[in-house]
């Protein structure tokens, strides 16, 4: 009820506009010109929807190779060798900019990509590609607080809650996105590579560090599950992940009105893709209103489609799920991580190392 | 009188010892077995479980069988299996043609050294454990170095871009599964008494007939466990085909492994069980192979 209560706002916004354009969406179409001609897409596993596929094989006359991999890292590991091959891979925020200093991806034409209008605009322009030179927002997720709905009946909605809670309190093992929360609460760039600044973020965490009894390398939803804590900061895949499996209402996920850490795992053509326009072809397809919602009624993370949003084409289920969509005035609050160099990463290290000693970790 | 008294204490600790060691005895292949089979019979058990998560069996389903099955005759076809599909019929199209080839290579090679008689003889022995020696992850990158260059310079000659596929994998196979072929035929020919082909050659047989006619059936069970352990290896392999592998010549392995970071599904447990009833009706036919040879000589 409490979930439903926040995002009436939202709804009552989104109604009017889902019954207008249901009517209007037209199918989307191929450009021309491109029949039996090839596409090899290199995607996260189980990040695509059963039809998305095969619907842009028959809508362009085309086949398209679809390979799958596991991290960043391994797709990173056969770009660099030399693209095997693809047109059109799936990199997350810090690894497009990675890419782009590695001159591993081709600058994207946006006379090509017309639906880039679709996207929501607080979702563009994120530190590590400023000007989507190199990437287009694919489907995006943010860390935020799970909680016991019994400790806290009334909901989180400040960091403050999380520091001062007289309980067990999770953090989670993400040097960057912790020290960028600290960062917001010190007026800093979250990505600051400022060695005072990254100090002063070590020392804000220290003084509100004295609940943590763990930090968690991405398992922080299983210690909340059992009940080992009554707070874990987490990604919010995870959290909705536990409150699927106990299919209860014990826990719920809130993204602290100071903001947070948003990850953008984005559409990029690797260097020497063999069908470059074919590739640029295929983004304005998955950026289509429709084919986005698709998207995300299959595979449950958000989707960075306005339009998709405001076409009333994806689940009501979803779109209310504040651990998948966050309310559309806290989106502008949240801050992408970077990769802020070797200089800077050994200083960020350091300090984490330092507080993760002083947390007694 | 302290003798036999020496002796019943040795006698008792002895008896101990000898019931200690057969009971160890039953225990030892009960371990072994259960630590072979207990993680393979899981796997099988959730192929057939109702829920997709793997951690509780909530019932008996042969659902995911049919999933493949559909997929299989065309009756209806799910994205996410038919690319799990396609891994697999990558896995066995390379397996088979890297197979033939490393065979037919290695028991060549095999012959030679048993056979010829030539400078370097030793030092090519050595070199060809090689493969089987060195860790795999450096013979995968040795491999996507050399593809890379040989590639590279083609480009330069020819213009013309060629890109790793089927052609790289069955290559980088070849490669290690020629020493495994090489070294299972030499054993066999170790074991063979020459004096077979010199008579063959004494009675008028040329060479090419003494092979055919005498060599060739008495290392043809060698010939075979060497085959059949090449397909096996090929089947398995990982880090050298996530190496070598091109666009859409993703093999078996390779597809799982890139399921790691989200879920494992049941199909792939139900395919995996196909593909090991497979490879076990394999090795039984190879053992029958090989007993019904052994009986005959």
């Amino acid at each position: 009820m409490k979930k439903i209560l926040l995002l009436l706002p939202v709804l009552l916004l989104l109604a009017p506009l889902s019954l207008a354009q249901d009517m209007e969406h037209e199918p989307w179409t191929c450009p021309e010109g491109y029949e039996g001609q090839t596409l090899s897409i290199f995607n996260w596993s189980t990040y695509i929807a059963e039809d998305t596929v095969p619907n842009f094989e028959e809508a362009c006359g085309v086949t398209v190779n679809y390979d799958i991999y596991e991290s960043n890292e391994a797709m990173l590991a056969r770009i660099r060798q030399g693209n095997p091959g693809y047109d059109i891979v799936v990199p997350s925020g810090g690894t497009v900019q990675r890419m782009a200093e590695e001159m591993l991806l081709i600058p994207l034409d946006m006379a090509m990509i017309p639906n880039v209008a679709n996207l929501i605009p607080d979702l563009l322009g994120a530190a590590y590609d400023p000007e989507n030179t190199y990437s287009l927002p694919y489907q995006w997720g943010t860390v935020g607080v799970g909680y016991s709905t019994e400790v806290f009946p009334d909901g989180i909605t400040s960091w403050n809650q999380v520091w001062e809670h007289d309980g067990p309190v999770a953090w989670l093992d993400d040097r960057q996105t912790m020290l960028g929360i600290a960062h917001l609460f010190l007026d800093n760039d979250p990505n600051t590579t400022d060695p005072d600044e990254i100090n002063a973020a070590r020392d804000y965490l220290l003084e509100k560090g004295g609940n943590v009894v763990t930090v968690a390398a991405d398992d922080g939803q299983v210690l909340l599950e059992r009940g080992d804590v009554d707070i874990a900061i987490e990604y919010n895949g995870d959290i909705l992940q536990i409150s699927w499996d106990c299919e209860c209402d014990d826990y719920a996920y809130a993204i602290p009105e100071e903001g947070s850490n948003v990850w953008i795992d984005n559409l990029s053509i690797p260097v020497d893709a063999p069908n470059p326009e074919l590739a640029m072809v295929f983004i304005d397809y998955i950026l289509d209103a429709k084919v986005g919602a698709d998207l995300t009624n299959y595979i449950w993370y958000a989707s960075p489609n306005q339009a998709s949003i405001e076409s009333g084409f994806i689940d009501e289920e979803i779109l209310n799920d504040p651990a998948i969509f966050p309310p559309p005035e806290q989106v502008a609050n949240l801050f992408a991580i970077i990769d802020v160099g070797a200089e800077a990463e050994e200083l960020i290290n350091n300090a984490w190392d330092e507080l993760l000693i002083f947390l007694g970790q | 009188m302290r003798q036999s008294l020496i002796n019943e204490g040795a006698l008792r600790r002895n008896r101990v010892i000898r019931r200690l060691g057969s009971v160890g005895l039953w225990l030892n292949p009960i371990f072994a077995y259960f630590f072979l089979w207990a993680p393979i019979l899981i796997l099988v058990l959730f192929s057939f479980n109702n829920s997709r998560s793997v951690a509780s069996f909530t019932g008996f389903t042969l659902k995911w069988y049919s999933n493949i099955l559909n997929n299989v005759m065309g009756a209806e076809s799910a994205f996410s299996t038919e690319i799990m599909l396609n891994a697999f019929r990558n896995s066995l199209f390379v397996g088979t043609i890297a197979t033939a080839i490393s065979t037919v290579l290695g028991t060549m090679i095999a012959l030679a050294m048993a056979r010829g008689k030539f400078r370097g003889l030793r030092l090519l022995d050595g070199l060809l454990f090689l493969p089987v020696v060195i860790p795999e992850i450096t013979q995968a990158i040795s491999l996507a170095i050399f593809f890379k260059v040989v590639f590279d310079w083609a480009a330069l000659i020819s213009g013309e871009r060629i890109f790793p596929g089927f052609h790289t994998i069955i290559a980088a196979h070849v490669t290690f599964n020629i020493s495994y072929v090489a070294i299972v035929v030499r054993a066999r020919l170790a074991d063979m008494d020459p004096q077979l082909e010199e008579a063959a050659n004494d009675l008028g047989a040329n060479p090419w007939q003494a092979f055919w006619r005498v060599t060739f059936p008495l290392i043809l069970p060698g010939v075979i466990s060497g085959a059949l352990l090449a397909f096996t290896l090929s089947l398995d392999d990982f880090v050298i085909t996530f190496f070598t592998s091109g666009v859409g010549t993703s093999t078996l392995p390779v597809f799982v492994y890139g399921l790691l970071k989200l879920t494992v599904t049941p199909e792939v447990n139900a395919i995996s069980t196909i593909m090991m009833v497979l490879s076990t009706i394999l090795i039984g036919i190879s053992l029958a192979m090989q007993g019904r040879n052994a009986s005959r000589a």
